[in-house]
């Protein structure tokens, strides 16, 4: 008991060591090729990968791509979500959305991705639930909806798959704003809803939602999947363009892709920074428009349908794309225009049978295993935070975030170089291990917030009744912040189950999980097959987010008050 | 071309018997240090029927050798080439994690300048007499580089098209006939976007029907008349640009998804590099039984599949049974199986024993597979060098300004 202290005392440190080998590793191994430092260079030391990066003419149209779609897809989720919420909040069926959601967030993204392609391709279900009767069409019009050179599908595709993350986050922090006792308080004045949210709930709400928006704006701005699948092609995103480098056959482009991620990074950096300052603009703003009093009440009526509206298409979206790729997955033929295929079959199914009991297994215990020392790192992380009153620094967060808005390909040689010189052979330790490089910081954004909002009160009162701070975090603290925890245990999850080349690269192959299946199968395109393994893949982490929903319930079913807003 | 194609091999074969004898065991030693071995085959995984093939050898070199075969599923083979380089990059010399790769063209020339490939092994397996080394020298020669037993092929490869007969009831019969139904039917074909393998074969087979002397293919660039070699097909590409599939404004990422287009109707021709791919669609039940296949008079290009073993391999005999199981006649005849694979053999058919022979007689076509007299001559890939020129200039053209 009295060594508690002191060793809870040495966690943040020690969970910053352990990531900070395998991110420098990572950074060392993105640097290297970019100025012409590995032993693959042809030109040795120099910035002749620089130069060849500045010679592809395609490279501003990508690199704006990548910060517009960026930008207004995670503004559009924001807005949107938070427009849910205060329009919802405190309703009857505020609860049901939640549920609903849950089970979205852990689609996998090229999955979300294939499913609204399906959906909205002029070869789409909609086009055939509409053709021949409404639109004369008997076979697929040209029309370029698709991989559209503005990048339209590929933001609506973000804003389907981000919003549900958004959501839950939201979900997860509302209870330590007392939202509830705000805009009773705020409607009595006469505001309106949005306006009352906006002006008394909002400003303590997003200091804990900011760093799940900053995750999400990075995952924006360097996704690949889902770039690949419906943003332009000509050319694609920066981060498209990066993995088409690197893992060009002639292996002559990995510097130009590594000088590449260097200035992705820089990007997002920047892109952060204007996000912020733009933050600080619209906090004056909402001063300004609260000092001058303004009830907004007419708000509401005009923009609560739309609000629900936008929020309803892309879920709908995203459902009915998914439940187009089951439909898919039990598929024969099926052919332009018919709504529905001509034969079901279970061939893909009892294709995918065999393995599929020992794969899951590994993917649950990788994942297991991994979101299970996340968050005890995190928890002690954050409690060692509040009794010794540390703070981390900007450099740690960086720190934190780098693999996030590393790509990943640029990212995992200097990784993989790591874990080889050290004698790891791959198998399942060290994949659990990389695993944690990149779960660790989604546990950490998602439960920081929240952890910190805490109404510390209730933690001098149950001090003066005598209880150890142990007790307090046991007690009180931990069940108080269930859902949160349990939020950031399923995101956790859900990273896990995700991951593709960490596995494979740092597995040497050893290690078969859902995803290095689904994704090697995607990579041959055929619906059927991604539409099985979609819906494994969803399976696993929708189970740890029925969890997190149902769990706080159950327990807290004789308290009320506590667990979800 | 045909006199060229000889002398290659000729140049092939020499250096291969050169290296004859570089196996310090025998072949029964190799057999006998395999048994109990786990192989690690990293190969492509995106196709379900080829999953099931590899597979079925597993359980074969289990049940024949002792031999266990892991697939390594990969999105794409860089990812095995990575891990490779990345072991030598760290010293690992030995006990490394890819015991045998599926590759072809330019991986494998990258592989083998990086000296990151065992060999020769190729022409020292049990099986190698079988190969149709003389009929069909794409067997020896990847990308007109010299095999040198570096690696050892598996199936043979030939660009086909597709169409559907229900919408299409004559397909055009060369490269003039081709551009004249994408003009006269705008929207209804396209080609994935280089540098994708399938469209740069496209690009390929294009500038063989256009060029004034596709005879020079085979040899390096030359640097001085490459813009004059190249000009017919930039004008052949941008003439029919406007008329292809979304304008030439977006273009399918890859073999795959070319044939959802087809299947979805979105176009009427679409190309892949297996000529039973088709058939074997058909068989499954995923495209319409009125689909068949055509090729370009004059030929079309053609390349076969191999396997190497990186030069650090853990299980070094276990990789060279399986390639040598790879080349047995029942392996064969099951790949060019029209309801399995579809993928037609390296092997000298006529030269097999009356037994094995009957393996093959056996097989039928499948619906839409072309006979081999049908599919024409084979066109040999150009030298690597235009591949990365060609690519170059299409992204510089094409790819970054719809």
């Amino acid at each position: 008991m009295r060594q508690g202290p002191f060793l809870l005392r040495l966690v943040p440190g020690l969970t910053l060591g352990l990531l900070s080998a395998p991110v420098i590793a990572g950074m060392a191994g993105t640097l290297s090729p970019a100025f012409g430092l590995d032993p693959l260079s042809r030109d040795g030391p120099g910035f002749a990968a620089l130069i060849s990066l500045g010679d592809w003419p395609g490279l501003w149209p990508a690199a704006r791509l990548s910060v517009v779609t960026g930008v207004v897809s995670t503004l559009l989720a924001v807005l949107i979500s938070l427009g849910v919420v205060a329009t919802m909040i405190g309703r009857p069926g505020f609860a049901t959305v939640q549920r609903i959601l849950s089970p979205l967030l852990s689609v996998p993204h090229a999955a979300a991705a294939l499913g609204l392609a399906f959906l909205i391709a002029p070869s789409g279900w909609i086009a055939r639930a509409l053709s021949p009767w409404a639109t004369g069409w008997t076979q697929p019009p040209d029309l370029l909806i698709l991989n559209d050179p503005a990048g339209l599908a590929l933001v609506f595709g973000l804003v389907a798959k981000e919003m549900p993350f958004l959501l839950l986050m939201i979900l997860a922090a509302l209870p330590q704003t007392d939202a509830a006792r705000r805009m009773t308080v705020s409607a009595s004045l006469g505001y309106g809803r949005l306006a009352g949210f906006t002006l008394t709930v909002l400003p303590a709400l997003y200091q804990q939602i900011r760093l799940p928006i900053y995750a999400v704006l990075a995952y924006a701005m360097t996704s690949v999947e889902m770039a690949m699948i419906l943003g332009p092609t000509l050319p694609p995103s920066l981060s498209v363009q990066i993995v088409l480098w690197a893992t060009e056959p002639n292996l002559t482009h990995r510097g130009t892709a590594a000088a590449a991620a260097l200035l992705q990074i820089l990007l997002v950096a920047a892109t952060l920074g204007a996000w912020r300052l733009a933050e600080l603009a619209v906090t004056r703003l909402l001063r300004r428009v609260a000092s001058a009093g303004r009830r907004g009440a007419w708000l509401d009526g005009a923009f609560q349908p739309v609000v629900l509206i936008l929020g309803l298409v892309p879920a709908l979206a995203l459902f009915a794309g998914l439940a187009g790729l089951g439909v898919w997955s039990v598929a024969g033929l099926w052919s332009f225009p018919d709504i529905l295929p001509q034969n079901l079959t279970l061939a893909t199914w009892m294709r995918a049978a065999p393995t599929l009991w020992q794969i899951s297994a590994t993917t649950l215990a990788l994942a297991l295993v991994s979101t299970g020392v996340a968050l005890a790192l995190v928890l002690a992380c954050l409690e060692a935070e509040h009794r010794f009153g540390l703070n981390p620094s900007a450099t740690v967060l960086w720190l934190l975030y780098l693999p996030l808005i590393m790509p990943q390909v640029a990212f995992l040689p200097g990784l993989q170089m790591l874990a080889l010189s050290a004698g790891v052979q791959g198998g399942f330790a060290p994949v659990a291990a990389v695993h944690l490089v990149f779960v660790l910081p989604y546990v950490f954004l998602s439960l920081a917030s929240p952890f910190r909002a805490w109404d510390g009160r209730i933690a001098v009162q149950g001090a003066a009744l005598g209880a150890s701070p142990d007790r307090v975090f046991w007690h009180l603290r931990l069940p108080m912040l269930l859902a949160p925890v349990l939020t950031a245990a399923a995101v956790g999850l859900a990273v896990s189950v995700g991951q593709y080349l960490p596995t494979l690269l740092i597995g040497g192959g050893r290690v078969e999980t859902l995803t290095t299946e689904a994704v090697s199968l995607a990579s041959g395109g055929n619906r059927r097959v991604i539409g099985t393994h979609a819906l494994l893949q969803m399976a696993l982490p929708a189970m740890g987010f029925a969890l997190a929903v149902g769990l706080p319930r159950l327990v807290f079913a004789n308290r009320r008050g506590v667990g979800l807003a | 071309m045909t006199q060229l194609s000889r002398r290659q091999f000729g140049l092939a074969a020499a250096f291969a018997l050169m290296a004859t004898g570089a196996f310090a065991q025998t072949w029964d030693q190799i057999v006998a240090s395999a048994q109990g071995q786990t192989v690690y085959w990293h190969a492509w995984g995106g196709d379900p029927k080829i999953n099931d093939f590899i597979a079925h050898v597993g359980v074969q070199a289990q049940a024949r050798y002792g031999v266990t075969l892991e697939h390594v599923k990969l999105a794409s083979t860089s990812d095995a080439v990575a891990r490779v380089l990345a072991e030598r990059d760290a010293g690992q010399t030995t006990g490394g994690a890819v015991d045998l790769i599926w590759i072809n063209g330019e991986n494998f020339a990258a592989m083998k300048a990086q000296g990151l490939l065992h060999g020769p092994f190729a022409t020292d397996l049990p099986n190698w007499p079988l190969v149709d080394a003389a009929g069909k020298p794409a067997v020896v020669t990847d990308f007109t580089l010299p095999t040198e037993g570096y690696e050892s092929p598996w199936a043979m490869a030939q660009l086909v098209f597709e169409y559907d007969t229900a919408r299409l009831p004559a397909p055009p019969a060369d490269l003039a006939a081709l551009k004249v139904f994408i003009l006269s039917n705008p929207g209804r074909f396209t080609y994935p976007q280089p540098p994708d393998y399938l469209g740069m074969t496209f690009l390929k087979q294009v500038l063989h029907g256009v060029m004034a002397d596709p005879a020079l293919l085979q040899n390096p660039v030359n640097p001085d008349s490459y813009e004059a070699d190249t000009a017919p097909l930039w004008a052949f590409l941008d003439e029919i640009h406007p008329s292809l599939w979304r304008s030439g404004q977006a273009f399918p990422a890859n073999e795959p998804a070319l044939g959802q287009l087809l299947a979805d109707a979105e176009i009427d021709i679409a190309f892949a590099f297996n000529p039973g791919r088709a058939s074997a669609e058909i068989l499954a039940g995923t495209l319409p039984d009125t689909v068949r296949t055509f090729v370009l008079a004059g030929g079309t290009i053609g390349n076969a599949s191999f396997v190497a073993i990186p030069f650090n391999a853990a299980n070094r005999e276990g990789a060279l049974v399986i390639a040598n199981l790879l080349l047995d006649p029942e392996i064969q005849a099951r790949a060019q199986d029209p309801a399995i694979l579809g993928f037609q053999t390296v092997l000298d058919v006529s030269a097999l024993e009356a037994k094995d022979k009957a393996r093959f007689d056996a097989l039928t076509l499948g619906p839409a597979t072309l006979s081999p007299a049908e599919l024409g001559p084979t066109l040999l890939e150009p030298h690597a060098s235009w591949v990365a020129r060609i690519g170059e200039d299409w992204v510089r053209r094409y790819g970054t300004a719809p």
